[in-house]
């Protein structure tokens, strides 16, 4: 038997009916939308030498940058995991008046252009903004530091967090928690060994994503990080002003860190993650 | 431990869920809770377990009052009708959580702990499962894990939430007989809940019959099916066949039906369960009650008929003995005749039962 009758065959026997046609649709967009500018990329790539390659991604203003982001991510990402969680837990356990609405005010920060975003926090912490205004006695400065940095990554990706978590809190019975307490568990022991582990992976998930979310921000951050080289430039900005300058080479060098980083971290998110729910669900 | 209930209520917003009700459960027994969804049993549990708080009364445990005790020193242990194990957890860790989290002081070493999961496994039969995840057992080891779990810290009370209810109906009967032998032999007070009223008469020492958040019947099992206190009680523990009419001069009349019965005149409704049901093929001098077989069912013990009349407005149901179904040939469509060896009749108003007379 040839090899096509065989595949016509297998095909023939699914139930589900469209299987070629939506994997072909499927397979089509994501090549236009994902890959053909991801190949353009490595494109680019393929006009420099190793060694240009390097001095472009290792030049010190480009480096300081790749600390600013990464600095500013993980604390966004930090401060994100605790209020993320909270805002989760609120949402799910708990029925108060405006429940739907905090819910749906959850997705403001993806349904908003990050650009206003990113304006509405530089005004708002600016030393003449209304926060501005109250913290700038007490010494503490917000936008044009990587304080505002981390606030406006904080502000574009606690979603994600909230709705990794949520589904999951909802489907740990509340009889859990329960169990725990007549074992003798006080509140504390019962969400550090009961609740927390339950939530671990959708929490590290969560914020992973938004980690690598903050990594990729330009807009909402440009306006408040003030923009000083060496201290409060992104990696975006970098990549920004290089294409700016119509160096398009020096952007797509830089841009291929970004991306790099932010692949490997989703891959490693996925693999450990599917270790854990086979667990869960029975395999070893 | 005993367990003493007095005047305890509870709201849930403005619907009543439990009536200010009293109740005594003695040291060792084995008590099951039963009446149909709605009724209270499950909240009554939550209470005694600390689960819930009750609006008002006092529940004492021994000597001990608990009414503000909260559930984790209430030094109970609970089984909930889904098991609630920890998914994330090994079989060994959920039995052992509840000696790793005593606090430091109390906690047993690291040996005793493994020494003491090790017997409740071998005593729930799972000592070769320690290792495996809640999601690699059957439904029925699971709820066998969480009985371990639940007794690891030697509670004074074990409370059950529809321990069985999950289950299909082989593994609940294997449970049912394994949780009656556990108790016999660890003799710890328990509590359990149920719908269904044949787990309830065959495992509690007595049973506790509800509905609308009112106890209805306290009573061994024996009794409470012999003397139901009420109509409620009487057809909740069973099938229930239903005849209305008119006495006159001791003859109970009900379209082409007559049954001599020793009552005074007026509109009266028998009740009658099917096994006091006797099927013959002509009348007798004291009842004669013309039926139609329309449903034969020969499983089990007894031989189950359903009968129709046009006197009847819902069917009956008979059982018989196999040797009388043979004996009469029974089949669809026969004509037959009904004697009741006995029936019941109870208050209407009240609902009080008055009488059970035999013809």
């Amino acid at each position: 038997m040839s090899r096509l009758a065989v595949l016509t065959g297998a095909a023939s026997q699914r139930v589900l009916p469209g299987f070629g046609l939506s994997l072909g649709v499927t397979l089509l967009f994501v090549s236009l939308v994902l890959l053909l500018p991801m190949t353009s990329l490595v494109g680019q790539l393929s006009q420099l030498s190793p060694a240009q390659y390097w001095a472009i991604i290792s030049e010190g203003r480009v480096v300081a940058s790749y600390l600013v982001t990464l600095g500013g991510a993980a604390v966004a990402s930090l401060i994100n995991a605790v209020f993320g969680l909270l805002m989760a837990w609120v949402l799910v356990r708990y029925e108060f008046p405006g429940r739907r609405l905090l819910d749906a005010l959850m997705d403001l920060p993806f349904a908003l252009p990050t650009a206003v975003a990113g304006i509405t926090l530089a005004t708002l912490y600016s030393s003449n903004g209304w926060m501005g205004r109250l913290l700038a006695p007490l010494g503490i400065e917000i936008a044009y530091t990587w304080v505002g940095i981390a606030l406006a990554m904080a502000f574009t990706s606690i979603p994600f967090v909230v709705r990794t978590v949520q589904p999951v809190l909802e489907d740990l019975p509340g009889e859990v928690d329960e169990a725990a307490l007549t074992l003798g568990a006080s509140d504390a022991k019962a969400f550090r060994r009961v609740i927390l582990p339950h939530l671990w992976p959708a929490l590290v998930t969560g914020t992973g994503l938004a980690f690598v979310r903050s990594l990729g921000e330009f807009g909402a951050v440009i306006f408040i990080a003030g923009n000083m080289p060496y201290e409060t430039e992104i990696t975006s900005l970098m990549i920004f002003v290089k294409l700016q300058e119509y160096d398009y080479v020096g952007a797509s060098a830089i841009a291929s860190v970004v991306l790099a980083t932010s692949l490997v971290l989703l891959l490693a998110l996925n693999l450990w993650q599917g270790r854990f729910i086979r667990r869960l669900h029975g395999g070893r | 431990m005993s367990i003493q209930l007095s005047n305890v209520a509870k709201h849930f917003g403005r619907t009543t869920a439990l009536e200010p009700l009293d109740l005594e459960i003695g040291d060792g027994e084995l008590v099951g809770l039963l009446g149909p969804s709605g009724s209270g049993k499950t909240t009554l549990l939550r209470i005694i377990a600390g689960l819930e708080r009750a609006d008002s009364g006092t529940i004492r445990f021994g000597e001990r009052d608990v009414t503000r005790v909260h559930v984790r020193d209430r030094r109970i242990g609970f089984v909930f009708q889904h098991y609630a194990l920890f998914r994330h957890m090994s079989v060994f860790d959920n039995v052992a959580f509840g000696l790793t989290v005593l606090p430091r002081r109390e906690r047993p070493s690291r040996g005793e702990i493994r020494a003491r999961v090790q017997r409740l496994l071998e005593m729930v039969r799972l000592e070769a499962f320690a290792d495996r995840y809640p999601a690699q057992l059957s439904g029925g080891q699971q709820q066998r894990v969480s009985l371990a779990r639940a007794l690891a810290l030697k509670p004074d009370v074990l409370l059950l939430d529809e321990p069985f209810g999950a289950l299909d109906a082989k593994v609940r009967q294997d449970l049912r007989r394994w949780l009656r032998r556990l108790h016999d032999e660890l003799n710890f007070t328990s509590v359990f809940v149920t719908h269904d009223q044949e787990e309830a008469l065959e495992l509690s020492d007595r049973v506790v019959v509800m509905s609308d958040g009112r106890i209805e019947q306290i009573d061994a099992p024996e009794t409470l099916y012999r003397r139901p206190a009420n109509r409620f009680v009487f057809e909740f523990l069973g099938d229930v066949n239903r005849l209305e009419g008119d006495v006159r001069d001791g003859q109970f009349v009900c379209g082409a039906a007559r049954l001599a019965v020793d009552l005074d005149d007026g509109r009266e409704e028998l009740l009658l369960r099917p096994h006091e049901l006797r099927l013959a093929e002509a009348p007798s001098e004291r009842a004669h009650m013309p039926v139609c077989v329309t449903a034969v069912s020969p499983v089990g013990a007894e031989v189950r008929v359903e009968l129709e009349a046009d006197w009847l407005a819902e069917p009956w149901l008979a059982t018989v003995r196999h040797a009388d179904f043979e004996r009469l040939a029974i089949r669809r469509g026969q004509r037959l005749f009904v004697e009741p060896h006995r029936w019941h009749r109870f208050d209407g108003a009240a609902a009080r039962r008055v009488t059970a007379g035999a013809s």
